[in-house]
């Protein structure tokens, strides 16, 4: 009975043997990106139930700035294409390459924060507190999670591209970018339906 | 039933070019929803709103995150998570009667 | 993300391993003995027997709280709990039995036999694997403090607002609670995603998804529903925690809120949950069944099926606990018609279960015992959950005792003799030792009576009009005649504390094995599946040489092998052979992770991170600070051997790396 053995040369990459012949990471991640349909579904579906009531403090249409958020959706957009530039740099194992294109992600996803963070601070000072009214509480927890989720993902890039740096990826490095790309993709489809259902469908 | 595990993607079927025309489709979409703000799309406005959300989360599913391409065990995985987000979801927000006009 | 590890080939005591040097910064955990070994492990064995540990505490804590409420309800106008006392009593009591029991014992079944049973020598990751059991030690350790800090939650385990917001629970219990099953649900988010891939990934050559054993499939069944699930439940606690520390109005009816969000999304996460309770238990039975009527499983693919199916279909009938809260016609009659549907699959597994037993040569041990009592006592609790999923009939049974009848029958009866069953089956295996058979039947004697006599009359009280969660009942509302809400409830209290004797038995039986207990041999109950194919315990490798797979219950297949002229199986081999055969052929390089520290300290720092919650920002920050010190620390352990062996430390002579998939 031939063994399929565990080897000995580490030098070479990993080189597991899976049943599926596809990698545990990049398995795990998609599971994740999977169930993290339900954690965004389940606030969406709060702000869809709750749009409308407004007991105090403005409304959606009195509120909602579509150019500006127009704009910002664009922005986080455009950084999903500078992330595949960046996968298929690393697929290319040109780092040089991958370090700018991850760069320019993180400065567009960080642009992206940036605005949602204006955003906030502009609408709380025209009278829409957190705890103003149902549709601000379901509105801001909603946009707030996934401007934490693109703050997180921000942190990711940048780890990334300092543990490419200092040459500390000792597995698979283009997986790496390639799973980071996954989550940063995922965070921007999260918005492509913010950005219609909450903004641009009037309530 | 083991198999060597593909550290490289394997036959892209996209090249940068390729990236750079999906942005591009993607970024007309993303104006043509934005005009549904300035113009009347009447009663096409739902539909056309929803399709092309659709169509741009279905993009860059298949084409950035590279679902088309690879195995469809990764497909399977994602797509049960979505499938089931969107029915339980909208089962509840119809027992609230919120798809009734 | 395997953590390689190579010690230096100098040391000559296999005891100690000296540390190899992560970034020159800080150095790996290595002691390979005492309380550290455990403390710093990432082997899924030693992390199955800690979450079985726990697991147990807790289930000894549930007990109490238990007793106590038969105790209050035990005779009219009871004195022994307060009304808010009593409040606190049975929602803790549903939140421990399940968020702290039944979850993680299952988790140690999972842990510790599924890669085994796959033929694999750990998860796939193993850090992730020991972060789990440290958050759900976090969580656990959080929500109980609750009873120290003010008062435990006492709103139900269900929770339901706006009765669970500020106003009406204005003590800090429930969000001692919010924050326990947040941190607790991130352990299982994050073991359901490790036992998927390991699952999908880590089988022995030749093992095909339908050649795995049924408890491995109920296992992976249960990590979709949770993978899935568990999110939803997320987003609940989440909002519930706006809305109690920071002021948010997601509950509050006076500002045009709906309750029956907080319902649905509770109930999307909470049905699929209690599928994830009771498939371990199923496919615990599913082993043991077949082992003990020493018959193959009847069926094996609609048993599977049938899991899946009801696994699928489980996240479709959510809205039958929700029948009397006004959703109107439609919708009770849509969710009536599915939860219908649901016994269907359920039914299957019950008629595979008899037609294996049927014909078979059955072997009375204890393990059995539990096992035919899983078949017999979930039965009834099935059955009396098909007539709540007609809706007008449940109208009249919810909130009442008949429902708390049918989930103790299915739980208790159901998924508690399950793993029950599944102690007595594979103690031997873990620990080297069987747990003794006599004091193993006055285990299951006291238990099935103590359990009928609490439960059986709790189907009546309920009929009789008894309301759930009531801190008293007074004799006025007892009803006339003999056989009233005081005989039955003193039965059910007799009840309990004869099923508590019965659970002391056991605990007597561990202790008495411990001390006692013979060298159990390594196959003894001539089993069928791969996990029997190591020693008991098994090495810290698990298989000598990782099997190549041919059949569905390989194991048995190895030791058996049809006879061509009388059809009949005869013995070729017996599984002392075996695994000496194994030994004889080992693998020359097997590689095991290395022990880490960060784990612990990112659990350390999630719990600390959430107790911000209750005691401020400053705490807050600190946890973040200690959740990304590690998460950084985690992220840079190398995962790549220096180039260095060491002698193993069985003294085999052969060396023992370390790298696992992933």
């Amino acid at each position: 009975m031939a063994e399929t053995a565990t080897h000995t040369d580490h030098a070479a990459d990993h080189g597991h043997h899976s049943s599926t012949g596809l990698s545990n990471n990049k398995l795990a991640m998609w599971l994740f990106l999977g169930s993290e349909c339900l954690l965004f579904g389940g606030l969406i579906s709060t702000y869809m139930l709750y749009r409308g009531r407004v007991q105090d403090g403005p409304h959606p249409s009195q509120i909602y700035d579509i150019p500006f958020t127009s704009v910002s959706s664009f922005v986080l957009l455009m950084s999903s294409l500078t992330m595949v530039l960046a996968v298929t740099s690393a697929q290319r194992d040109d780092d040089a390459r991958t370090n700018l294109w991850l760069t320019i992600t993180a400065l567009l996803g960080a642009t992206f924060v940036g605005g949602q963070v204006y955003e906030f601070t502009t609408f709380y000072r025209e009278g829409l507190g957190f705890t103003t009214s149902l549709f601000s509480s379901s509105f801001y927890s909603l946009t707030g999670f996934h401007g934490v989720h693109v703050s997180v993902g921000v942190i990711m890039l940048l780890s990334t591209m300092g543990i490419i740096k200092r040459n500390k990826i000792t597995g698979n490095k283009s997986e790496v970018v390639e799973l980071v790309g996954l989550y940063w993709h995922f965070v921007d489809i999260v918005w492509i339906v913010i950005f219609t259902l909450i903004y641009l469908i009037p309530s | 039933m083991s198999t060597e595990t593909q550290s490289q993607s394997h036959d892209h079927g996209m090249s940068d070019a390729g990236y750079i025309k999906i942005a591009l489709i993607l970024a007309a979409i993303t104006a043509l929803e934005v005009s549904t703000y300035y113009v009347d799309f009447g009663p096409l406005f739902m539909p056309s709103l929803m399709i092309m959300m659709v169509v741009k989360f279905v993009m860059v599913v298949s084409y950035f995150m590279h679902l088309k391409f690879d195995s469809k065990i990764f497909s399977f995985l994602f797509y049960t998570g979505l499938g089931l987000a969107l029915f339980v979801y909208i089962v509840a927000l119809a027992t609230f009667k919120f798809f009734i006009a | 993300m395997a953590i390689i590890e190579r010690p230096s080939s100098e040391v000559a005591t296999p005891a100690v391993v000296a540390p190899s040097q992560a970034l020159g910064a800080i150095r790996r955990p290595v002691a390979t003995k005492g309380w550290r070994e455990w403390l710093f492990t990432v082997d899924h064995k030693k992390i199955g027997i800690m979450y079985g540990v726990v697991a147990m505490v807790f289930f000894i804590v549930g007990g109490v709280e238990a007793l106590l409420i038969r105790l209050q309800l035990a005779l009219p106008d009871g004195r022994i709990l307060s009304a808010d006392q009593y409040n606190q009593m049975f929602t803790m009591h549903a939140t421990t039995m399940i968020f702290l029991f039944a979850m993680p014992m299952a988790g140690a079944f999972a842990n510790y036999f599924l890669p085994l049973q796959i033929g694999a020598r750990d998860v796939a990751f193993p850090r992730l694997n020991a972060l789990s059991l440290w958050l759900l030690v976090a969580g656990g350790l959080i929500l109980n403090a609750s009873w120290f800090l003010g008062g435990a939650a006492d709103g139900g385990w269900f929770m339901y607002a706006p009765n669970s917001g500020p106003v009406f629970s204005p003590s800090n219990g429930v969000d001692f609670w919010v924050l326990g099953l947040q941190i607790a649900g991130i352990a299982s988010l994050i073991g359901s995603i490790n036992l998927i891939v390991t699952v999908l990934n880590m089988r022995a050559p030749g093992m095909t998804l339908m050649k795995m054993p049924v408890f491995t499939w109920m296992i992976l069944v249960v990590q979709f529903l949770l993978v899935f699930s568990l999110p939803v439940i997320t987003v609940a606690l989440v909002l519930l925690m706006f809305q109690r520390s920071y002021g948010a109005t997601f509950f509050d009816v006076s500002q045009g809120a709906d309750p029956l969000l907080w319902q649905h999304l509770f109930w999307i996460f909470g049905h699929p949950e209690v599928y994830v309770l009771i498939l371990p238990g199923f496919g615990i039975i599913s082993e043991v069944l077949p082992t003990f009527s020493r018959k193959p499983l009847f069926g094996y693919p609609f048993v599977v099926f049938s899991g899946a199916s009801i696994g699928l279909v489980g996240f479709g009938v959510w809205a039958h606990h929700m029948f009397a809260a006004g959703l109107g016609p439609v919708s009770v009659a849509v969710f009536s018609i599915s939860t219908m549907a649901i016994a269907i699959p359920t039914g299957v597994k019950i008629f595979n279960w008899l037609l294996t037993m049927w014909g078979g040569k059955i072997w009375y041990t204890t393990a059995m015992k539990f096992a035919i009592g899983l078949v017999v006592l979930f039965t009834i609790g099935g059955l009396s959950g098909v007539t709540h999923s007609v809706a007008p009939s449940d109208t009249q049974q919810t909130d009442t005792y008949y429902i708390v009848a049918h989930f103790h029958y299915v739980l208790f009866g159901g998924m508690v003799f399950g793993l029950f069953s599944g102690f007595y089956y594979w103690w031997p295996k873990v620990f080297g030792k069987l747990l003794n058979e006599k004091l193993g039947s006055w285990n299951f004697w006291f238990m099935v009576i103590g359990m009928n006599l609490t439960f059986g009359p709790m189907h009546i009280l309920g009929l009789q009009g008894q309301p759930r969660r009531m801190y008293v009942w007074t004799e006025a509302r007892a009803g006339e005649g003999l056989f009233n809400f005081g005989f039955w409830n003193m039965v059910s209290s007799i009840g309990s504390f004869i099923l508590a004797i019965g659970v002391l038995f056991f605990l007597i039986n561990v202790v008495i094995t411990a001390r006692n207990g013979k060298q159990a041999p390594a196959d003894p109950w001539d089993a069928r599946t791969l996990e029997w194919l190591a020693t008991s315990p098994p090495k810290e490798h698990n298989f000598d040489r990782i099997p190549v797979v041919h059949h569905l219950d390989e194991f048995f297949h190895r030791k058996y092998e049809e006879d061509p002229n009388t059809h009949t199986m005869r013995q070729i081999a017996t599984g002392e052979e075996l695994i000496r055969a194994e030994e004889a052929a080992a693998d020359s390089d097997i590689h095991l992770p290395g022990p880490s520290y960060w784990p612990l300290v990112l659990a350390i720092g999630i719990g600390v991170l959430g107790l911000g919650v209750v005691y401020g920002t400053p705490v807050m920050v600190f946890g973040a600070a200690v959740v990304l010190l590690a998460s950084f620390g985690w992220v840079l352990e190398p995962s790549v051997p220096e180039a260095i062996d060491y002698a193993s430390p069985d003294g085999d002579g052969h060396s023992k790396e370390i790298a696992t998939h992933g």
